[in-house]
């Protein structure tokens, strides 16, 4: 898909039908349409050949130019880890911080300067292990920032220990004898944390990654984007059941608004399978096997959906729910800090003088 | 007497009371019990003095819980006013008079009073089982223990019970207004003006005038009970000391370093962003920092130390002035974030309101042992420049010259001002704000690369400062990208070249070695001391207040204080070299000796305390006396330090 082709599409995908305003609001626009090429910096690529993270950074530098947003008021944040390169290949200013702190970072810049669009670059280790506190807290924050979470279940910069995300079991260089951690669920852990925005993409679906990534530049407030990614070398075909054959009776794409079946299609044009409520969880069925009245309608502003669909993919990958899980209005912390000053700069007064006087002064005379 | 013969309306001014006597000092200790509120009265007294024109200094005291077992020795608090007609520089090593609310700070207390000091002591509190739950086997008001002391026994509770009769408060609440009974007291017998403590309680009781007027009453009744009974026949007078002319009022270091934080985003013209999460004894400058957002303050309470930290290093990183705020514990966490400050170059302050340490340690209690943590207590070869303010009004200009140092050579510095600097209080001379000069920030607009090219170079230097360009986000052109891997000399781009890492290092240190700060000066008033003192912080009070004791005994002694710990003043090793005999003081085990032996070769002394209190003048006045020759007159006869010339 050429940038052209996305921009109408972005448009289309943005508007879920929620009222308020948008997370680009108050970024300078781009005086001249920009390409791929004009975020693409001067610094050779170096992730190992094959690596997911690839795809993702071409769908990215396709992508930001639709923002119609100046390139310089773009910042990228990352932590450490492989993804967390990310901001050197990208022509926008940027920060190659430290392992976890992004987030912190990243709400800093955000609360003092809504003039710029400010976007996480994070893995699973450095999002959910060592920088798990600051996730969450920037999600119930709701500061106005992007967070791609890039999930390839392996600690790759460190050549291959278990993550907070790999499955129990496996066998890594830490764990000879399988992992006994049980794992997070990213879009779990998102939503516990009340993130306002919480959408998931495989790294090598261009179409919906940039959908995802569209509405999430379009939301006020933290957004959390989950970003299922190969690592070649220390967890080769870790995502591959989602990309092969058979993946259309995994994959389960969310459109809001829209009934949830997924697979071949069936008559009705849409997915031979269905998800329906079952008690307080959701479960997969034969689409022709139930009444359509009770197909689930996905429905971004319901946070228990949006749980109950998160608890579908398990480790196995025998579901994987993609899409927009849920996009809400909520009052982000940025703006709200920034009225409360500018509140204050109205009412109050700032000479600095009387401040420092107080209110109990007395004079020495000379 | 009866309480009901207590006039508590208007204050009489009978005249038959004595001719007060007059005193050059004086030092009060009020002590009670963590719920009686002692740090309120103290503070009380505090203002009413600074208003009256003394000078004056100040140490609470209090213990970590918020409310220990009450009557126990571990919730005593207390608050340790020393006011004078002079320039005093210390709170006072002993108190003149002792306000005991309870038999624990008695106990506690009692040791610290000088044979012939005034003892008040609140009588209700002392029944048997309080006695006995602190360990007295003996009522000390009756034993006979108290006899070196002027002892007044004040039944302040039911005294004010009594004066508070008619507002149909309960029991309980009538007895908690008894401090200001005590309040009211002292300031009778000190001659304090009253108009500021009765308007203080009406508006921090705005919303219950009741209890305003309670309390009132209560200080009324105090003051009324020290002018009608026999039992108190003096009254003492210190004039207001001649302090040079201008505006002055009371400051505490916290406010005085949260204003001083205000003043280097008017003087930087930058945004002011604070970046923290609570820490005693830290708090407060976040407390008075989210009251100033008028002045483009935004406060952040972060989720921890570590955030806090990167949020303000990221509100530098798009050009705001980033603060971040803590006490010791909270500088360890964030030690990994100001690191990649050090290797961003990017302008941040970092406050360490040190405590007793280590780990949780002391945390209402002062020390200075982050001085080692501040220098080095970051991996890899990571300098920066630390300051230290001397006295809570000086927290004021060091938080703007700490400004002044972040902004111009891009780098982090680390403030070190400490638990008695931060709550401890003096008579402050308002600076005139219009006056405080101005620090371009001089962010880069423009393309820079040596070559003519329209590339940016985001670590090519400044020739004079070695400060490399501040290209805020927002700035077309400019964009780049920085992080904490090595970065390529000028370019700026990620370099694993061996020559290139090394040069960086060292370019690094140059940096903040190259800072430029003012020469350190010696105070040797007589002129050919061979004893210097050294000292940093906090302790100056005290080593001015030793030194003056010395001299006053007709020895020679000079003082240096160092405010820049980094770079240390660039004459500072051929002072040292000066002296036969080089004595530092500190609060922790020898740090600031350290460097400085290190650093200039010099066998300087070491004199270390570590209890958590300050160093009282007498104390140094012995250790001075012990490294002063045996051409002065022998330390061995020491006699006590002549008025006038006292801390
Ligand atoms: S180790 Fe894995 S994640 Fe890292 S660059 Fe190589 S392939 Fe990519």
């Amino acid at each position: 898909m050429t940038d052209q082709q996305i921009a109408p599409a972005l448009g289309a995908l943005v508007d879920l039908g929620l009222p308020g305003i948008g997370g680009l609001d108050n970024v300078p626009t781009a005086e001249h349409p920009q390409s791929a090429k004009d975020f693409t910096s001067d610094q050779e690529v170096r992730w190992c050949p094959g690596c997911g993270d690839y795809a993702v950074l071409a769908a990215v530098r396709s992508f930001l130019p639709t923002l119609g947003i100046k390139r310089e008021n773009t910042v990228f944040i990352s932590g450490i880890g492989c993804s967390s390169r990310f901001p050197y290949y990208l022509n926008t200013y940027g920060m190659h911080s430290i392992h976890g702190r992004a987030p912190t970072i990243a709400s800093g810049l955000a609360i003092t300067r809504p003039d710029l669009s400010v976007w996480v670059v994070t893995g699973d280790g450095d999002a959910l292990s060592i920088g798990g506190n600051h996730l969450i807290h920037a999600l119930r924050r709701n500061v106005n920032l992007k967070i791609l979470l890039f999930n390839n279940r392996i600690y790759g910069l460190t050549k291959g220990q278990y993550s907070p995300t790999s499955e129990q079991g496996k066998v890594t260089k830490s764990t000879p004898m399988g992992s006994i951690d049980h794992p997070f669920n990213p879009i779990s852990v998102a939503l516990g944390a009340d993130a306002t925005f919480v959408g998931r993409a495989i790294d090598s679906d261009r179409k919906n990654l940039t959908a995802v990534l569209g509405a999430a530049a379009a939301h006020r407030g933290t957004a959390l984007v989950e970003i299922l990614q190969d690592c070649p070398i220390f967890n080769d075909g870790s995502f591959d059941v989602l990309r092969k054959d058979d993946k259309e009776n995994r994959l389960i794409p969310l459109t809001h608004g829209e009934p949830i079946r997924f697979g071949p299609a069936a008559e009705d044009g849409l997915g031979t399978h269905a998800v329906v409520a079952d008690g307080l969880t959701l479960k997969v069925v034969e689409a022709a096997s139930v009444d359509p009245s009770r197909i689930l309608v996905h429905d971004a502003d319901n946070h228990e959906l949006a749980f109950a669909l998160s608890r579908l993919s398990d480790q196995d990958l025998n579901h994987t729910v993609t899409g927009i899980f849920r996009d809400v209005n909520r009052s982000t912390y940025d703006d709200a800090a920034r009225s409360q000053v500018a509140a204050a700069k109205e009412k109050g007064s700032a000479d600095l003088q009387s401040l420092l006087n107080g209110r109990d002064t007395w004079t020495v005379a000379g | 007497m009866t309480t009901g013969d207590i006039d508590v309306g208007d204050i009489p001014h009978s005249s038959d009371v004595p001719a007060p006597q007059t005193r050059d000092r004086v030092v009060i200790r009020f002590a009670g019990d963590s719920g009686d509120g002692m740090q309120l009265t103290g503070d009380r007294f505090t203002s009413e003095t600074a208003t009256f024109g003394n000078d004056l200094s100040t140490l609470p005291n209090f213990p970590a819980e918020i409310r220990a077992p009450a009557g126990t020795l571990p919730g005593v608090s207390s608050f340790q006013l020393h006011f004078a007609n002079y320039d005093i520089v210390t709170p006072g090593d002993r108190p003149d008079v002792l306000v005991a609310m309870n038999p624990a700070a008695l106990k506690a207390n009692i040791g610290d009073l000088p044979a012939g000091g005034i003892l008040i002591v609140n009588t209700d509190e002392f029944t048997k089982r309080n006695l006995t739950k602190i360990g007295y086997d003996a009522d000390p008001l009756e034993d006979g223990s108290l006899e070196p002391y002027q002892v007044h026994p004040v039944a302040m509770a039911t005294l004010t019970r009594g004066a508070l009769e008619e507002t149909g408060l309960s029991k309980k609440d009538a007895e908690r207004a008894k401090n200001m009974f005590a309040l009211g007291l002292l300031s009778w017998m000190y001659h304090r003006p009253s108009e500021g403590t009765e308007r203080f309680l009406r508006e921090k009781f705005a919303k219950r005038p009741e209890l305003a007027e309670a309390n009132i009453l209560a200080f009324r009744a105090g003051h009324a009970y020290g002018e009608t009974t026999e039992s108190f026949a003096v009254t003492y007078e210190v004039a207001p000391a001649k302090l040079q002319p201008g505006t002055y009022r009371q400051i505490t270091g916290n406010t005085a370093l949260a204003y001083g934080i205000v003043a280097a985003g008017r003087v930087t013209g930058l945004p002011v962003f604070l970046g923290s999460y609570p820490i005693t004894p830290a708090s407060d400058i976040l407390h008075e920092l989210s009251k100033h957002k008028a002045f483009n303050v935004t406060t952040f309470q972060a989720e921890d130390e570590i955030a806090g930290v990167g949020a303000a290093l990221g509100a530098s990183f798009g050009g705001s002035l980033g603060v971040t705020t803590t006490s010791g514990p909270g500088v360890a966490l964030k030690s990994e974030t100001i690191g990649l400050a050090v290797a961003l170059e990017l302008p941040l302050l970092i406050v360490d309101v040190q405590r007793g340490g280590p780990s949780t340690g002391l945390p209402t209690k002062t020390e200075q042992a982050d001085l080692l943590q501040a220098m080095f207590g970051r991996n890899g070869e990571a300098p920066l420049p630390i300051i230290a303010p001397r006295s809570p009004g000086d927290c004021f200009d060091a938080a703007i010259e700490a400004a002044r140092i972040a902004v111009t050579y891009r780098t982090p510095v680390i403030l070190l001002s400490d638990g008695a600097l931060a709550n401890g209080s003096e008579p402050w001379k308002v600076p005139d704000a219009s006056a405080l000069g101005t620090v371009d920030p001089n962010f880069a607009t423009e393309p820079n690369a040596p070559d003519g090219s329209d590339e940016f170079w985001p670590y090519l230097r400044d020739a004079d400062t070695l400060a490399r360009p501040w290209a805020v986000p927002g700035t077309p052109g400019l964009e780049h990208r920085i992080g904490g891997l090595e970065k390529a000399d000028g370019r700026g781009s990620i370099s694993y070249e061996p020559d290139n890492h090394d040069r960086m290092v060292r370019l690094r240190a140059e940096k903040i070695g190259g800072i430029r700060v003012p020469d350190a000066e010696v105070d040797d008033p007589s002129g050919g001391a061979d004893v210097l003192v050294v000292g940093w912080g906090s302790t100056f009070g005290p080593i001015v207040a030793g030194a003056r004791r010395v001299r006053g005994m007709g020895h020679k002694i000079a003082t240096l204080h160092l405010r820049n710990l980094n770079p240390f003043p660039a004459n500072l090793g051929e002072l040292l070299r000066s002296y036969r005999t080089v004595l530092v003081p500190e609060m922790n085990l020898g740090q600031l000796v350290m460097l400085l032996r290190a650093r200039y070769l010099v066998d300087a002394q070491s004199y270390t305390k570590v209890s958590g209190l300050p160093f009282k003048a007498e104390e140094l006045q012995d250790v001075f006396l012990g490294y002063l020759d045996g051409s002065h007159p022998s330390s061995g006869e020491r006699g006590p330090a002549p008025q006038g010339v006292d801390e």
